[in-house]
């Protein structure tokens, strides 16, 4: 059945996408969301180990990396803005931009990592002798980042995707609608980072 | 199509980065029990600022709202029940 | 047998392509309902297995490792591989598009991206199986799956995750389907109930199944890479692994009884001729089913060493899911009153279904009463418990949804002699295998033990025989299906003279499902007080 023949119109069709989208992205919130709880539970139950170990981490280079992320869905929400006016050459700006930002974040993320290796706070390296929840906490950041840094990198390969898209056609309603559920897509991964940031880098703050 | 215009986009994305400064000057200050309840306030108000402009939520019908929020919903009663266990141990 | 004149979406094209990149939904219905079938048995095979070795209190057929990978094997097959998709991805993606009135799902490639993904996890599974397959139990608790086990937890749970993604893909497609594609007129309370049955599993599959995505990575991780949050050792908490795999796996009990019930709302108004009793009611229920159903997830972890209050909550909370359960098994009893009952092999497995859930659901009540499950938990109880439901309950609910809607599939009548005698067969020879399970457990033999006090073994016996009957009921219908598919009268339209969009269409439908779009001008089961069909 081919799929133009399925909705009424247009409009259908971008409602249906759009629902379809929110309802993917309510998985996204429980897969990152289940994780979230289970932190939060062992928080509660080492809560001074975790804060200690949570002082090891970088937090003002994660800081960084969150402002680079927060600048990455505004130039995001600038793209998806670009494609429904009809601004090609905008949307390609603005898509490269968020690419290269979220290309940022990773390289970040990479450098922190790197860093955690040579403290000796990696798994199967852990040298660091804390209390032992404080291996517990390190394993939550690695599982929490890991899955997050997992979902910005097929979000920048769907971006090269659109970008590539928009580069070699025009703009039409059906590549409009993708830019926009690309871009719901992008602002989920990072309203999890803004979660992410202080429950994992700040709690360990406060004296 | 709906969504608000670029000046709205600038606005919001001045209010998150003013926001993230907060959270992490906050974090130096010793607020003791509420210091998570700080952070997680202000990420919740950042993540719901994303949600109603970036993601256009403010200007969509209530339908998509009502999906959206369902996954939040659930994550509570999760973390409301489990939390049942580990409180009263 | 007069020759079929007009193309359907069966003999539209013939080529292994055309089935294997088909974007119809009603082939990959069928695409899904091998496979299924396919898993059934294996599955099957195991309790086959499993049954044998339990015939005497010795390990005489296998030893204990091997008796843990069958049983094991047995429960993700049958849970993951076969109860979980057997009606929605099946009956789900053949009616829901014709019982709205729809050309087909909202997301056709989305949809065979579903099967796709779905076979991928199952391979996988098979693959892990292959290579001796695992001894954790299908639900995997740590830190034995995590740390110690030494089978082959990741690829199963790597397949389950994978198979996960399917669920979730398919149970979006349905909810956006139901409400974008509605026919003109079709309000939501006009709607069909299997309708309703299948918005509320798709609720579950989406909201319930991503959980069980992290807790299965988090098991990889910690196996694979020494990510550990599950171990005692760093302070971890196994309990906490059972928090999160039962937030999705007892709503998963739901994804399998919830379609089935929505089966059983279908066949009892066409086979008693009468509109539903409480219609709304039955809608809420279904609603009210997957919302409460999430809330209860504790009482697998009563003797666990979670709190003793939080025990308390679940228990209340278990209680108050059986609530809506009862509901429907009131409103159908009540459709049923002074109907003009026909006994056709669909009503049947429809009649079978509302005793042997009841009798399940009652069970449950028991194991929901903190007290009584501390004796009963981890026995034969539990066992006969879940499987009244699972199997006297959704299998008989998804049989009684391929007899009722064959005609439509396959455009051919199979023989309902036979349908009758299967139906009756896989009665007997269920509850000969589990009724004795109910008494063994509560005697005290627990579950996943191979060997046991040489007293059990009468029951035992009674329920290896049960199960050989049941295996034969079992394969039966495989028969006569696969017989009647080239054998079998040629269906007309609507044999049953049944009320439903989906009977509109010829037997079987066209690709395009409706050559115009119906209008909808009256509600669900439009039989008038004579039993005729007022379809019009």
């Amino acid at each position: 059945m081919p799929e133009e023949a399925i909705f009424e119109d247009a409009l259908e069709r971008r409602q249906a996408a759009a629902l379809g989208m929110w309802t993917f992205l309510a998985t996204e919130v429980l897969l990152f969301g289940a994780l979230f709880v289970a932190y939060a539970l062992n928080y509660h139950l080492h809560a001074d180990a975790f804060r200690e170990a949570a002082r090891r981490l970088e937090h003002l280079l994660a800081g960084a990396n969150t402002a680079v992320l927060l600048s990455s869905s505004w130039t995001m929400a600038m793209a998806v803005h670009s494609a429904a006016a009809g601004r090609r050459r905008s949307l390609l700006a603005y898509l490269a931009a968020t690419m290269l930002l979220g290309a940022a974040f990773l390289g970040v993320k990479a450098i922190e990592y790197r860093t955690e290796y040579e403290h000796g706070l990696f798994p199967g390296r852990f040298t660091w002798q804390g209390p032992a929840p404080a291996r517990l906490f390190f394993n939550f950041y690695y599982a929490l980042t890991g899955l997050h840094a997992a979902h910005v990198s097929a979000g920048l390969a769907a971006l090269a995707w659109l970008w590539l898209s928009a580069f070699r056609a025009r703009l039409d309603p059906r590549s409009v609608a993708a830019v926009e559920n690309t871009g719901l897509y992008w602002h989920l991964v990072d309203m999890v980072w803004i979660f992410l940031y202080p429950m994992l880098y700040l709690m360990g703050r406060a004296p | 199509m709906k969504g608000p215009g670029p000046r709205v986009y600038a606005a919001v994305y001045a209010a998150l980065m003013a926001l993230l400064g907060v959270t992490m000057a906050l974090s130096a200050v010793d607020l003791g029990p509420f210091g998570a309840a700080a952070a997680f306030s202000i990420a919740a108000f950042k993540a719901i600022l994303v949600a109603l402009y970036f993601m256009h939520l403010r200007y969509e019908r209530g339908l998509l709202a009502v999906f959206a929020s369902a996954g939040f919903v659930w994550l509570g009663v999760l973390a409301l029940l489990a939390y049942c266990d580990y409180l009263t141990r | 047998m007069a020759e079929p004149t007009a193309t359907s979406y069966l003999n539209a094209a013939y080529t292994a392509r055309s089935w294997l990149l088909t974007l119809d939904h009603k082939r990959i219905a069928l695409l899904y309902m091998v496979s299924i079938t396919f898993f059934f048995f294996v599955g099957g095979a195991a309790a086959v297995l499993l049954r044998l070795e339990l015939l005497s209190p010795q390990a005489d057929l296998v030893v204990a490792e091997t008796y843990n990978r069958l049983f094991t094997i047995h429960g993700v097959i049958m849970v993951f591989f076969f109860l979980i998709p057997a009606i929605p991805a099946v009956l789900g993606n053949f009616l829901v598009p014709l019982m709205i009135g729809a050309p087909d799902l909202a997301f056709p490639k989305l949809n065979l991206a579903s099967w796709y993904i779905f076979m991928l996890g199952g391979s996988l599974c098979l693959v892990a199986l292959l290579f001796g397959g695992v001894d954790t139990g299908w639900t995997f608790y740590t830190p034995f799956s995590s740390l110690y086990s030494n089978s082959n937890v990741m690829l199963t749970a790597l397949g389950v995750f994978v198979a996960g993604f399917s669920s979730i893909l398919t149970g979006l497609n349905f909810i956006v389907t139901i409400h974008t594609l509605r026919a003109p007129g079709m309000h939501w309370f006009r709607m069909p109930l299997f309708l309703w049955a299948i918005y509320a599993t798709s609720l579950i599959m989406v909201l319930g199944t991503p959980v069980l995505a992290t807790v299965l990575v988090l098991v990889a991780l910690e196996r694979g890479l020494g990510i550990g949050i599950f171990d005692p050792r760093l302070g971890g908490d196994p309990l906490l692994f059972q928090h999160l795999f039962w937030f999705y796996s007892h709503p998963a009990v739901y994804i399998m009884i919830l379609p089935a019930m929505g089966v059983v709302s279908e066949t009892i108004t066409c086979f008693s001729r009468r509109r539903i009793f409480g219609y709304s009611f039955i809608a809420f229920a279904s609603l009210a089913i997957a919302l409460i159903g999430f809330l209860v997830w504790g009482h697998h972890m009563f003797v666990s060493g979670q709190s003793m209050y939080a025990g308390m909550v679940f228990s209340f909370l278990s209680f108050l899911v059986a609530v809506p359960s009862a509901i429907k098994v009131f409103n159908w009893t009540a459709t049923l009153h002074k109907g003009r009952i026909r006994l056709s092999t669909p009503m049947l497995y429809a009649l079978g279904f509302i005793g042997l859930f009841t009798l399940g659901g009652l069970t449950g009540v028991m194991l929901a009463t903190l007290g009584l499950d501390v004796h009963m938990h981890d026995t034969y109880f539990v066992i006969a418990h879940f499987h009244y439901i699972m199997v006297g309950g959704a299998v008989m609910g998804y049989l009684g949804g391929v007899h009722f809607w064959w005609p439509k599939i396959s455009g051919r009548l199979y023989s309902e002699w036979w349908g009758r005698l299967s139906a009756l067969i896989i009665f007997i020879g269920f509850n000969l295998t589990f009724f004795p399970q109910f008494l063994l457990g509560y005697l005290g033999m627990p579950r996943r033990y191979h060997v046991y006090p040489p007293e059990f073994q009468v029951f035992n016996v009674f329920s290896t025989a049960g199960a050989s009957i049941l295996g034969v009921g079992y394969l039966l219908p495989l028969a006569y299906l696969l017989w009647s598919l080239r054998y079998g009268p040629r269906a007309e339209g609507n044999p049953w003279l049944a009320s439903g969009l989906e009977w509109k269409t010829p037997c079987p439908p066209p690709v395009h499902n409706f050559d115009a779009t119906p209008v909808v001008r009256h509600g669900a089961y439009a039989y008038g007080p004579d039993g005729e069909l007022r379809d019009a």
